[in-house]
């Protein structure tokens, strides 16, 4: 479908866009909206995106595919009244406590109130309070703020086929809120946190940790030593108007240090731990033939998602512990002797993309006479916070190297970022010696991307190793009907809940839109840490060989959780 | 979780209805005719049932006025406060009605289960005003006096 819309007098050709509203932003003109995320289903609720056409009717855009020759008018007086009555009456009825907000500078109610010049609201204000619900680990949800968009349900329902939340009742009366009107935590929710990420406003936020790591650091008698995920460090220079996948671990080091961490060391250490355990965990399943497909366990929100829907899979879920929680076992393990010594207690502090990880600190197999391997979880967006609150100039500042033993890492613990990471990280290992270089250029490039499922088949010691990478719980779920029903078949299933992997994680700072270009560009950072790295398999980094030398040796049981 | 009688009756229900998630609706009034409300367990079991989300089936149940979350009375009162019953006094009935079996616009079922009171918008027998249903059994041009009196020999009759 091809032709022409006249956009405000102007003739504007349309090839394939899906609806008006995609055509009058490419454009040129910042159509408002509330409820629209190209990636979601189209819901219609706010109704910003409006225009006028010639025959003088005033029609949604994101609900409308472009017709030929059709006229339309994005600014009329007619217009831009409704759009401001729109503003008005969502103001009346949000808590307008701004400077309070966790959200503010960057919500999209905000800024557009702003935009539309609105200074006054002539409608009261209602005065309806509802609790706040702060019983997830993960994310808060205040629903005074909530402009019931739908995003949120939308997210959880079609990307994350999860479902926590949901509109109830009708009318007037309509609120978002999971089923039963229970508390998050009492809910299905795997705490991933795209709700977050897709929300306009202050309704749902992270549950924010800064606090404690003021405090901690403030303590003296507490050693901090932290550890940073590998999509952290392509994603929070956003924050400070970088781009998308600029890689800051550099600055984030030099950050950290003078925000009074004691040590800081790479999160991918961990991952190259867990390649190890979890590729010789694979071959001992492939040589018995034994709870295959095994499926990764880095994912916290997938674990979580795995038990409420799938208890049946446990078996067939790694033991591996996922990166943090194995590099938080080494650092206590090591860092413990070091306690005993000096009298002061090591805190584990551990600065991701994710929310859900929040959550995993606090399982129960975590813990050991009292001892957590991981004490806070400080989000990306945690991380940002606290740069600004210090006024720290994050682009001037001088970067520092991460500290040594742990700042030592393969480019396969790197890529664990993003999907697709950790089978290319596995098969690093596996295919090892077996393929030449070119060939393994060419799995590795089947895992890669953002398709949402993407298949490899490698010839390992004469038997074919079939694998499977999908993101997006929705479609991890779909491939677990398709295995169940005997349409498919695989030995090894990488699951990372979020779209694209950790690089799009719930903690992540939220761009405008957050689109598959910010994706791929966050991808690429990490693939570009890769490419400069030396050391390309986990096993040869020689880090990690002492620690099988030293900690771990007849010991490498701690990586992983007993269930039995 | 609820009994194993209890299990079956719904299998039963939704099996009849080829667990189709486009039935939903269908299937929660035979689970509300069934039991005068509509259990959260049920409701769960029957989101399982169908492949929805526990989320998305207390959005259908509690868009739709007729269903209930709480367990409703033997005897449901409504009272029509259509245009045509309004002007011909039923909010007096409704009051009447209230204050015999002690409740309010907030408490409208009675602590013993048998009576629920609802205001329905219309009922479609205008003619008739003002008009109430008990069960479904109409009563036109009714009273205050002749409601309680009503209420009264149902009360006996329950005993």
């Amino acid at each position: 479908m091809s032709g022409i819309m006249i956009i405000d007098g102007k003739k504007v050709p349309f090839t394939n866009q899906k609806n008006i509203l995609s055509l009058i932003r490419d454009s040129g003109i910042d159509l408002p909206t509330f409820c629209y995320h190209s990636e979601l289903s189209i819901y219609g609720a706010c109704r910003m995106c409006s225009v006028e056409t010639s025959k003088g009717d005033i029609i949604a855009t994101c609900a409308e595919k472009p017709k030929d020759g059709m006229e339309i008018f994005t600014n009329t007086e007619r217009i831009r009244k409704y759009r401001k009555m729109i503003l008005e009456l969502l103001l009346a009825n949000h808590d307008r406590d701004c400077t309070a907000c966790e959200r503010t500078g960057k919500c999209q109610l905000q800024t557009l109130a702003n935009r539309y010049g609105l200074r006054k609201i002539r409608f009261n204000q209602i005065n309806e309070v509802n609790d706040i619900d702060d019983s997830s680990p993960s994310i808060i949800r205040n629903s005074n703020k909530c402009i019931k968009c739908g995003d949120c349900v939308m997210v959880c329902e079609e990307i994350q086929g999860v479902g926590a939340l949901g509109f109830a009742h009708r009318g007037t009366d309509v609120k978002i809120m999971p089923a039963f009107n229970k508390k998050l935590s009492e809910t299905n929710c795997v705490n991933c946190g795209q709700c977050r990420i897709v929300c306009p406003t202050g309704a749902i936020t992270i549950n924010n940790t800064t606090d404690k790591v003021w405090n901690a650091i403030y303590d003296k008698s507490k050693r901090i030593v932290a550890q940073i995920a590998p999509a952290v460090r392509v994603a929070l220079g956003e924050e400070f108007g970088l781009k998308p996948g600029d890689v800051t671990i550099g600055k984030i080091v030099a950050v950290l240090k003078r925000l009074g961490v004691d040590e800081v060391y790479d999160t991918a250490v961990g991952a190259d731990l867990t390649v190890i355990e979890e590729t010789n965990e694979f071959l001992e399943r492939i040589n018995q033939n034994k709870n295959l497909p095994l499926f990764t366990s880095c994912c916290p929100a997938w674990v979580k998602f795995a038990e409420n829907k799938y208890p049946e899979l446990m078996d067939n879920i790694s033991t591996c512990k996922s990166p943090q929680q194995m590099f938080g076992t080494v650092v206590k393990k090591i860092y413990g002797e070091l306690d005993k010594k000096d009298g002061k207690e090591t805190i584990m502090l551990s600065i991701m993309p994710c929310t859900a990880k929040k959550a995993e600190m606090n399982r129960p197999e975590f813990e050991h006479d009292g001892i957590k391997e991981v004490d806070i979880v400080l989000t990306t967006q945690g991380l940002s916070m606290m740069i600004k609150e210090m006024g720290i100039d994050f682009n001037d500042i001088e970067e520092e190297s991460l500290d040594m033993p742990f700042g030592m890492t393969s480019g396969a613990g790197i890529i664990f970022g993003t999907t697709g990471g950790v089978t290319e990280a596995v098969l690093r290992r596996l295919l090892k010696n077996k393929f030449g270089k070119d060939d393994c250029e060419i799995i590795f490039n089947s895992v890669r991307g953002l398709e949402n499922v993407k298949e490899a088949t490698v010839n390992y010691d004469g038997r074919d190793i079939k694998i499977a990478v999908v993101h997006g719980l929705k479609n991890a779920d779909d491939i677990i009907r398709q295995i169940k029903s005997g349409e498919k078949n695989y030995d090894l299933i990488e699951v990372m809940a979020c779209r694209g992997g950790c690089i799009a994680g719930g903690g992540q700072p939220v761009p405008k839109v957050i689109t598959r270009e910010t994706r791929i560009m966050r991808a690429k950072g990490l693939y570009s840490i890769d490419k400069t790295r030396q050391i390309k398999n986990s096993e040869d980094n020689h880090i990690v060989q002492k620690l099988y030398e030293g900690v771990l040796k007849d010991n490498n049981q701690i990586l992983h959780i007993h269930k039995h | 979780m609820f009994n194993a009688e209890v299990k079956e009756k719904v299998d039963e229900i939704v099996i009849r209805h080829n667990c189709n998630k486009k039935e939903l609706i269908n299937i929660i009034q035979e689970i509300q005719k069934l039991y005068r409300y509509l259990p959260e367990d049920v409701l769960k079991y029957i989101a399982f049932k169908l492949d929805i989300s526990d989320a998305k089936i207390y959005g259908v149940a509690t868009f739709y006025e007729n269903f209930s979350l709480e367990p409703k009375g033997k005897y449901i009162i409504k009272i029509c406060d259509g245009t045509a019953c309004h002007v011909r006094k039923s909010i007096p009935i409704l009051n009447a009605i209230r204050k015999e079996l002690h409740l309010n616009d907030k408490k409208n079922t009675t602590d013993d289960f048998l009576f629920t009171v609802e205001t329905v918008s219309c009922l479609g027998a205008c003619g008739l005003a003002p008009v109430i249903t008990i069960n479904d059994q109409v009563y036109p041009k009714v009273t205050p006096q002749f409601v309680v009196e009503l209420i009264n020999d149902i009360k006996k009759e329950a005993i």
